[in-house]
C-alpha cells in the first residue's frame, strides 16, 4: 500500500492490468513447470518406476535404499565439504580482491577483466582445463619435477582423499571473479563521505571495512550468497568433466547420482527419491533463512 | 555431437516432405566411436547404402553409459531415430513393453533368423512374449585377457599363459616400470573385469547361480570369496593406470606401458588399427587362460516404431542387411567380434578370433550379465566395483558383503 489518495477505492485486481497480463506466461511457467514438476517428482518417488514412470507404490522403499547406498552417503559428504569451503573461500577471496581493486589502482579494468574471464567459460571447459593442469603427467606436478624437485607429488584428481579439493580449486578459479564483481559494485555503492568520516575519526582501514562497510553491504552479500549456494547444490558438470566421479566414487555428488540412476540405471523412482532429498536439503537451509529475512521485516 | 544430431534431424525434416522415392534416409544411432569401432560401423553403412538407401550416422561419443540415456530420451520423447544400437538383453526391455519398438517377427520369419542365428540365446534375448524386437549383429565376449608381448620381454619374463602366471609376473613388470594391469576409470570396466574373474575362477555354474538365479547364498559363499581375492590382486596390479576410457587403457597395452588388460574382444579392433599382430605383438587368453568360456552378449539393433511408411520399409531393409552373410563378415572382422551366424566363412580371421570361434563351436558359452541383470542392478554393481578398485582400504570381505546385498535385491 503506497497510500495514494484516490477518490474511489480502485479494484486491487485491476490495478496495473497490463503488467499483470504480461506476467501470466511467467506465472504459468512457474506454477506448472516448477511447482507442478516438483510435486510430480516427489509423488513418483514413492513408486517403483523403472525406465518409464508408473503408478505402483512402494512407500518409502526408495528412500531406504537411498540412505543405505554408500555412493549417496559419499555424495552428501562431498557436497558438504565442497559447499562449506566453496562458500567461505569465494566470499573471502572475492571480497579481498574487490577491496584491493577499490584502492584506485591503475589498470583496474584490465585486472577486472582478467579476474572475471574464467566466469565466461562453461564448467565443462573449466573442468577439462583443470583436469590437465592437475594431471600428474602433464600438469603442475611434472612442471615442478622438471624444475628439480623430483619427489614432488601433487595429484589431487587421482587421490581419493583429496579429490574433492581438486574440484574445489577449479570451481573457485571459475567463480570468484563474479563474486569479486558483485562485491566491487557493492563497494562502489558506499558513500564516499563514510570513508572521509572514518578517516577523520582515525579508524584504521581494516576496521572500517569490517565494522562499517561490510554491514552496509548486507544486501550485496545476500545476493552473492544465494548465487553461490545455488551453484553449490547443482554442481554436476564440473565433476563430470574433471573426474566423472572418480577415482572410484570419491568425487560423486548428489546431482550426478540423480542423473545416473534416472537414466543409466533406468530407475526413475530411485532418481526421484534422490532429487527429493536434494530439494529437502535446500528447503531446510532456505526456509528458516527466508523466515528470518522476510518474516522479520514485516514486524519491524 | 549434438550439432550433428541436430543437423541430421534438420536434414530429415527437409527430406520428408519431398519424399524421395528410392533413397530413404535412416538415422542410426550407436556408440561406436573408437578407431576400430568406427571402421566397423563404416562397413554397415556401406552395405546399407548399397541397397539404395542412405545411412545417416548418429554416433554418440562417450560409450554406452552416456549414449543410452540420449537414445532412450529421444525414443520416449517422441523423436525416434530410424534404428539404434543397444546391448541386447534387458536395456530396451521397458521400451518394448511400452510399445515404442517395432516388431520384427515378419522379417525374422521371412529370413529364417531362428535357424541361422547361432547361438540361439542371442535371438532369445531379442524375443519378448514370442515376438522378435531386435536384430543381433555380433557376439561380444568379455572374457579375454590381452597381453603386451613387448612389455613382458622388457621385464624379462615369459608371456603368461593364464591368470595365475600373470599375477606371479606382476612384480617383475612393476620393477621394469610397467603397470601390470590396465584398468580404465569408467565404472563398467571394473565391474566387467570382476565378472570375467568370476567365470575364470569360480566357473560357469557359480556364475549362473549368482547372476542367473540371483542366489545370495552362493554370492556370500567361499567360491565368490576366492573371486574377490583375485579382484584384490587385480586391484593391486592396476595401481597407477590413470586413464578413463577403455581404449586409452588398451592403448597402454599396445604401447607396452601396461602388461595386460581384462577387456572384451572389442579391444581387438584397437590392436588391429594399431597394426599389431596376434601372437607376435600381443597375446590373447580367452577365459583368462583358466576356464575357456565366453559370454555371448553383444550388440543388436532395435527399430523404434515409426509412422513414416518409407522409413518403416527402410528399417526392414536395414534389418536384413545387418544379418546378411557378407555384412556379417566385413563388420565383424573390423570390429574384432564374432558373427551371429554359424554359416559364414571367417578365413581371414586372426588367431584370437579363431580361438573365439572354436570355443563358440564347442558350446562353452554363458549369457552376458547385460542379459541376466537389469540396468539398475548393473549400475549398483558398477558403483561397488569402481569404489573397490579405487579404494585400497576397502577389504574384499566388505566388498563381498555389499555384493551379496546387491544380488539379494537384484531383479
Amino acid at each position: 500500500m503506497t497510500g495514494q489518495a484516490y477518490a474511489g477505492r480502485p479494484n486491487q485486481l485491476l490495478r496495473n492490468l497490463h503488467s499483470k497480463i504480461a506476467s501470466i506466461p511467467m506465472i504459468l511457467t512457474a506454477v506448472v513447470i516448477f511447482l507442478g514438476g516438483t510435486l510430480w517428482t516427489v509423488f513418483y518417488s514413492f513408486t517403483n518406476s523403472k525406465l518409464l514412470p508408473r503408478l505402483s507404490f512402494v512407500g518409502l522403499d526408495q528412500y531406504e535404499r537411498l540412505w543405505a547406498a554408500p555412493r549417496w552417503l559419499m555424495s552428501i559428504q562431498n557436497l558438504a565439504i565442497y559447499g562449506f569451503f566453496s562458500l567461505i573461500f569465494s566470499l573471502v577471496i572475492g571480497f579481498v580482491l574487490a577491496a584491493l581493486m577499490d584502492q584506485k589502482i591503475r589498470f583496474e579494468n584490465t585486472f577486472r577483466t582478467i579476474f572475471l574471464y574464467p566466469f565466461a567459460l562453461s564448467f565443462i571447459v573449466t573442468g577439462l582445463v583443470w583436469q590437465w593442469v592437475l594431471n600428474p603427467e602433464f600438469g603442475v606436478q611434472s612442471v615442478v619435477r622438471s624444475l628439480g624437485w623430483t619427489s614432488f607429488t601433487f595429484d589431487p584428481l587421482y587421490n581419493q582423499s583429496i579429490v574433492i579439493y581438486g574440484i574445489l580449486i577449479a570451481a573457485l578459479w571459475q567463480g570468484t571473479g563474479l563474486v569479486m564483481c558483485l562485491m566491487l559494485a557493492g563497494l562502489r555503492g558506499i558513500d564516499e563521505d563514510i570513508w572521509k568520516a572514518s578517516r577523520v575519526d582515525g579508524i584504521p582501514m581494516w576496521k572500517t571495512y569490517l565494522f562499517i562497510i561490510i554491514p552496509m553491504m548486507r544486501a550485496v552479500f545476500i545476493t552473492t550468497l544465494v548465487i553461490i549456494a545455488s551453484g553449490i547444490v547443482r554442481v554436476y558438470d564440473l565433476v563430470v568433466a574433471q573426474t566423472s566421479g572418480g577415482p572410484g566414487i570419491a568425487s560423486e555428488v548428489p546431482a550426478k547420482y540423480v542423473y545416473d540412476y534416472m537414466f543409466q540405471a533406468q530407475n526413475l523412482g530411485q532418481g526421484f527419491a534422490a532429487s527429493t532429498m536434494m530439494l529437502i536439503t535446500v528447503a531446510i537451509i532456505i526456509v528458516p533463512w527466508a523466515y528470518l529475512e522476510f518474516g522479520g521485516r514485516k514486524r519491524g | 555431437m549434438k550439432l550433428r544430431l541436430l543437423a541430421a534431424a534438420l536434414a530429415a525434416t527437409v527430406v520428408l516432405p519431398l519424399s524421395v522415392a528410392s533413397a530413404t534416409d535412416l538415422e542410426v544411432t550407436h556408440w561406436w566411436t573408437s578407431g576400430g569401432e568406427a571402421a566397423a560401423v563404416a562397413e554397415l553403412a556401406k552395405a546399407f547404402d548399397a541397397t539404395g538407401n542412405h545411412w545417416v550416422d548418429g554416433a554418440i561419443a562417450g560409450s554406452g553409459g552416456t549414449a543410452r540415456p540420449i537414445m532412450i530420451s529421444r525414443i520416449t520423447g517422441g523423436d525416434p531415430m530410424g534404428a539404434t544400437q543397444f546391448n541386447h538383453g534387458r536395456q530396451a526391455e521397458e521400451l518394448v513393453e511400452a510399445g515404442l519398438m517395432r516388431d520384427l517377427t515378419d522379417v525374422a520369419t521371412r529370413e529364417n533368423w531362428k535357424d541361422i542365428v547361432k547361438p540361439s540365446s542371442l535371438l532369445d534375448s531379442c524375443t519378448i512374449e514370442g515376438k522378435i524386437y531386435c536384430a543381433p549383429v555380433n557376439i561380444h565376449s568379455w572374457q579375454w585377457l590381452w597381453l603386451s608381448n613387448a612389455a613382458f620381454k622388457q621385464a624379462g619374463v615369459e608371456v603368461p599363459k593364464n591368470w595365475d602366471e600373470f599375477v606371479a609376473a606382476a612384480p617383475a613388470l612393476e620393477k621394469a616400470g610397467i603397470i601390470p594391469l590396465a584398468v580404465g576409470g569408467q565404472p563398467w570396466q571394473s565391474a566387467g573385469a570382476f565378472d570375467v574373474l568370476m567365470v575364470a575362477i569360480a566357473g560357469k555354474d557359480v556364475f549362473n547361480k549368482v547372476f542367473g538365479e540371483k542366489d545370495a547364498e552362493v554370492a556370500a559363499g567361499p567360491d565368490i570369496a576366492k573371486v574377490f581375492k583375485a579382484a584384490d590382486d587385480a586391484r593391486k596390479m592396476s595401481k597407477g593406470s590413470n586413464v578413463q576410457d577403455w581404449n586409452q587403457a588398451t592403448n597402454l597395452v599396445i604401447t607396452g606401458k601396461a602388461g595386460g588388460q581384462i577387456m572384451g574382444d572389442w579391444a581387438q579392433g584397437e590392436f588391429q588399427v594399431a597394426g599389431q599382430k596376434a601372437g607376435t605383438d600381443y597375446t590373447c587368453l580367452p577365459g583368462l587362460g583358466v576356464n575357456e568360456i565366453i559370454s555371448t552378449g553383444g550388440d543388436a539393433f532395435y527399430f523404434p516404431l515409426l509412422k513414416d511408411e518409407e522409413k518403416s520399409k527402410a528399417q526392414e531393409v536395414l534389418a536384413s542387411t545387418l544379418l546378411d552373410p557378407k555384412t556379417q563378415v566385413a563388420f565383424n572382422l573390423k570390429k574384432g567380434s564374432l558373427p551371429v551366424r554359424g554359416d559364414v566363412d571367417l578365413d581371414t580371421a586372426n588367431d584370437c578370433m579363431k580361438k573365439g570361434l572354436e570355443i563358440l563351436a564347442k558350446g562353452n558359452v554363458i549369457q552376458g550379465t547385460d542379459q541376466l541383470l537389469s540396468a539398475d542392478s548393473q549400475k549398483q554393481k558398477e558403483d561397488l566395483f569402481s569404489e573397490f578398485f579405487a579404494n585400497p582400504s576397502m577389504t574384499p570381505e566388505d566388498a563381498q558383503k555389499r555384493f551379496t546385498d546387491i544380488i539379494a535385491s537384484a531383479d
